[in-house]
């Protein structure tokens, strides 16, 4: 079964596609704090996306799918822009370095990188997927 | 999300009601810097009606750390879900930052710890 959302490129819109998460992971039997976590890594992935690739343009549009196969569950994020910004590439500095220089994004990207098993960036001709793995054995659900 | 903004003797409580996101946190942080200019002496934020956190909602207390610090001011936070306190876990600020479970810990913390700094 695959769903999928698609909304505006806008920071209004995150709630929206943090219910669509919860909804679908909820259909699977997953515990609360997983849900919650696959949530939190959508969110953040997301968010960095619509205020920095895409400066909260509404007319610019975001996706997000959800495949399950087996214990695995895939999650891609779809938007067109030409944001180079490479989270695989991204040396995240430590906690305090953080604080001090007050770069909260850099928390997102700890948590996205703790969260999900595997992170894959994928780029055609302005199209961008960022897809995101995270297996959850069901004897674990 | 909503705050609710109250004092309880030398106390400044924000209790932050629903989700603290990238959409909400600048009004969250307008309040923080509200409490530190106001020159409140304890602040103290209630975490029990906090639905939701991410990053943005995070940094809001991050960035303003260093702040409370050199200004001698107590920044506790409490009654958070587990949920939400293992998001600070995570990231090692369960370490940096002052988590208790009960306003009436938070108080009792920020009395005893007055003019001493968590970072030291």
């Amino acid at each position: 079964m695959m769903h999928s959302l698609q909304v505006p490129c806008t920071k209004e819109n995150l709630k929206e596609i943090r219910y669509f998460v919860e909804n679908a992971l909820n259909r699977y039997e997953i515990s609360a704090e997983d849900v919650y976590f696959i949530k939190l890594a959508i969110d953040e992935i997301c968010a960095n996306l619509i205020i920095h690739a895409h400066h909260c343009n509404h007319e610019d549009l975001i996706e997000v799918k959800i495949k399950n196969e087996g214990d695995t569950f895939i999650f891609e994020i779809h938007d067109q822009s030409n944001d180079n910004f490479n989270l695989l590439e991204y040396k995240v500095p430590d906690i305090q370095q953080i604080i001090t220089n007050k770069k909260s994004g850099s928390m997102g990207l700890i948590l996205v990188k703790k969260i999900m098993d595997e992170i894959e960036l994928e780029r055609c001709e302005g199209h961008n997927i960022c897809r995101l793995y995270k297996s959850i054995p069901q004897a674990n659900r | 999300m909503e705050l609710l903004i109250q004092n309880e003797d030398n106390f400044h409580i924000i209790s932050i009601i629903g989700d603290l996101d990238a959409s909400s946190s600048v009004i969250f942080d307008n309040a923080l810097e509200e409490a530190i200019s106001a020159k409140a002496k304890n602040i103290l934020i209630d975490c029990s009606e906090l639905n939701y956190i991410s990053s943005p909602g995070i940094g809001a207390f991050t960035s303003r750390l260093e702040e409370c610090n050199q200004n001698h001011i107590q920044l506790v936070l409490y009654g958070m879900s587990p949920k939400i306190e293992n998001v600070f876990k995570i990231l090692g600020l369960d370490q940096l930052i002052v988590i208790k479970k009960t306003k009436e810990e938070a108080k009792i913390y920020a009395n005893d710890a007055q003019f001493t700094s968590p970072l030291h």
